[in-house]
């Protein structure tokens, strides 16, 4: 901004060039020779699917839940998550539709969050 | 005038309404705490969408309560489980084990809740008395003195980090550079927007929390479902059995450990894990049996499970008297007494009395019925570590998207829980420290603020910021504060020996 030494730019500027002097110094230290290392649990399919679960159940939600309502959403997520990590059918359903109510009953009606309800807005209460 | 606020304070805790919400969060706490893999600022963050529709008062006795006990709970899967239950116990949980393996495991699970006990009391008393003595001095800061004392805090929070500090570095910054996001700034300029609405409020801050601290704790333990959790076998009778004969035995011990916690926790950025960690260490080189030390010795679990406990509260005196946090849990704090209307800073203690007293009448609270409970969550540890990974962590996970989007009502926040969620789970993988970044995001605005307002005062001058008396001697500490480890660090590398490295 003209007419001003310490304007909105000088922060972000400050902590530009630290982080180009902090990266440059951990590049010069680092000793390893390989610019990317997997953990050991790539080895694991379950683990591997689990993690990659975790990260699209949470994009589903953030791009469905607003149309097809909280309950459904919820619903298939929990599903997907806990049968990838190995739980039964026999536990996962009542678990899941259990988890769902108590947490939309809990945060909508006595925190009064307006969790949507999508396509299912004339069933709502 | 004292008498009337006390009185009215001890009326707004020992209300029904207020006592359940203690209650209830104190089981939250154990449990969390006890479950490996769930921590206290977990807890904490977790808990934030829940207290924002409630009074303040039982508001900050849910998150008082529920990070006392866990830092406490943390102890428990030590003893059985070889695993931390919070990073506040991964100091002694191999000492622990070992008690475990040689049939001691009913003293060490003892030990952990009497000295917890003791610690946190220890930690509250010292709140109690300094943080209205450092009040009456705040009043007199102006804005170069708050600079100060943020730099203050985000080096030492930086320099206390466990590992490497430069890495630490880059995490403070990676918190400030999110922390400049949006208008809110002194130019009032709209900054890293892209023209996004969303993002030209800034970035709020609890789903960032609730991705760095539940979120990527979450990713670590899908990562780890395949392995198992083998428990040890423990008899566990009486866990008051021989406490007496070890308060009588290790005063000092437990006293140092108390000492050093609060004041760990006191400071800026390092919180009940780094407590632990140096009280440990302490307690190992003034012992007179060093060499029992990793064996199954008893004396550093009583000086670092008092420790963590007193960093708890300890890490609430700058909190409540500057608004910078001690600790993790204590940055998520300070953004809900903001909402709460409780504004942190030294005139707390004038527009607020009643319910800061309340706040260290629940602190004491805590810390004597985590007796009872934590007898019980010794007792019930076996089926509380038995709950199946596969179904506890989905039902954490929509709790956590739930809490995300209660923030603003806007799947906004559902978004930035996973993306801090996946970025703190790389950098802690990686070796860069959290804490850093959390309290660069929590102190960026103030930092800036309080740089910008000396500045126009001192028309520019830089050594304005050292000609106030206070102000000076801050800026004088704060130097030497970065300069000693850089200079060490400066002479390690010229001698030829390799400085830093990571932990992993």
């Amino acid at each position: 901004m003209p007419g001003q030494k310490f304007g909105p730019a000088w922060f972000p500027g400050l902590i530009a060039v630290g982080l180009i002097l902090c990266g440059t110094l951990l590049a010069a230290r680092s000793q390893k020779g390989v610019l990317v290392a997997f953990p050991d649990w790539i080895r694991s399919a379950r683990a591997v699917a689990g993690v990659a679960s975790v990260i699209a159940g949470l994009l589903f939600y953030v791009l469905v839940a607003h149309w097809l309502g909280f309950y459904l959403t919820a619903l298939v997520i929990q599903v997907m998550w806990m049968r990838i990590l190995g739980a039964s059918w026999r536990l996962t359903l009542p678990v899941a539709v259990i988890a769902t109510v108590v947490i939309h009953l809990s945060f909508y009606k006595l925190l009064r969050i307006p969790l949507p309800w999508g396509i299912f807005e004339r069933f709502a209460f | 005038m004292t008498y009337s606020v006390l009185s009215q304070a001890l009326a707004q805790v020992f209300d029904p309404y207020v006592l359940w919400v203690i209650f209830g969060s104190a089981l939250f706490g154990l449990f969390v705490g006890a479950v490996p893999g769930l921590t206290a600022t977990m807890a904490t963050a977790l808990l934030v969408p829940v207290t924002f529709f409630m009074p303040p008062v039982p508001a900050i006795a849910s998150i008082v309560t529920a990070t006392a006990m866990a830092i406490f709970a943390g102890d428990i899967p030590s003893c059985f489980l070889r695993m931390p239950g919070t990073p506040a116990s991964a100091a002694y949980t191999d000492e622990a084990y070992a008690m475990t393996k040689q049939g001691q495991g009913e003293m060490a699970l003892g030990a952990g809740l009497v000295f917890s006990v003791i610690g946190g009391l220890f930690g509250t008393a010292v709140l109690i008395v300094a943080a209205p003595a450092l009040a009456e001095v705040a009043l007199k800061f102006s804005s170069f003195e708050y600079f100060w004392l943020v730099i203050l805090g985000l080096s030492s929070a930086v320099f206390l980090a466990l590992g490497n500090p430069l890495k630490g570095v880059v995490s403070l910054l990676i918190g400030l550079l999110v922390s400049s996001v949006g208008l809110d700034n002194p130019a009032g300029h709209p900054r890293f927007t892209f023209g996004n609405a969303e993002l030209a409020g800034g970035l709020t801050l609890i789903p960032i929390m609730i991705g760095m601290f539940a979120v990527s704790e979450i990713l670590r333990g899908v990562a780890a479902i395949d392995k198992p959790w083998e428990m040890a076998q423990a008899k566990v009778g009486n866990v008051f059995r021989g406490m007496w004969g070890l308060t009588k035995k290790y005063p000092l011990q437990t006293l140092r450990g108390s000492v050093l916690g609060t004041a760990i926790g006191a400071l800026p950025g390092a919180g009940a894990d780094i407590a632990a960690w140096m009280s440990y260490a302490v307690s190992k080189r003034f012992s007179k049996e060093p060499e029992k030390f990793g064996t199954g010795h008893v004396e550093g679990i009583i000086e670092a499970g008092a420790s963590n406990n007193s960093a708890l509260a300890g890490a609430w005196i700058p909190a409540l008297v500057f608004g910078i946090p001690g600790d993790s849990i204590t940055a998520i704090v300070i953004g809900v007494l903001y909402i709460k209307g409780l504004n942190p800073g030294p005139t707390i203690f004038m527009n607020n009395a009643v319910a800061l007293y309340a706040i260290f009448i629940v602190f004491i609270i805590a810390n004597l019925i985590m007796i009872p409970l934590g007898v019980a969550a010794i007792k019930s540890a076996k089926q509380m570590l038995r709950a199946p990974r596969e179904l506890l962590l989905p039902v954490i996970l929509l709790f956590c998207i739930v809490g995300s989007f209660a923030i603003n009502n806007s799947a906004f926040g559902v978004l930035l829980m996973l993306a801090f969620g996946i970025v703190g789970y790389l950098m802690e993988e990686n070796g860069f420290p959290v804490a850093p970044a959390i309290l660069g995001m929590v102190l960026g605005a103030m930092l800036e603020e309080n740089f910008i307002s000396s500045m126009i005062k001192a028309d520019g001058r830089l050594m304005a910021f050292f000609e106030r008396p206070i102000a000076g001697s801050l800026g004088v500490l704060t130097l030497a504060v970065i300069s000693v480890p850089l200079i060490r660090a400066f002479f390690r590398t010229s001698m030829g020996v390799p400085g830093g490295g990571t932990k992993q």
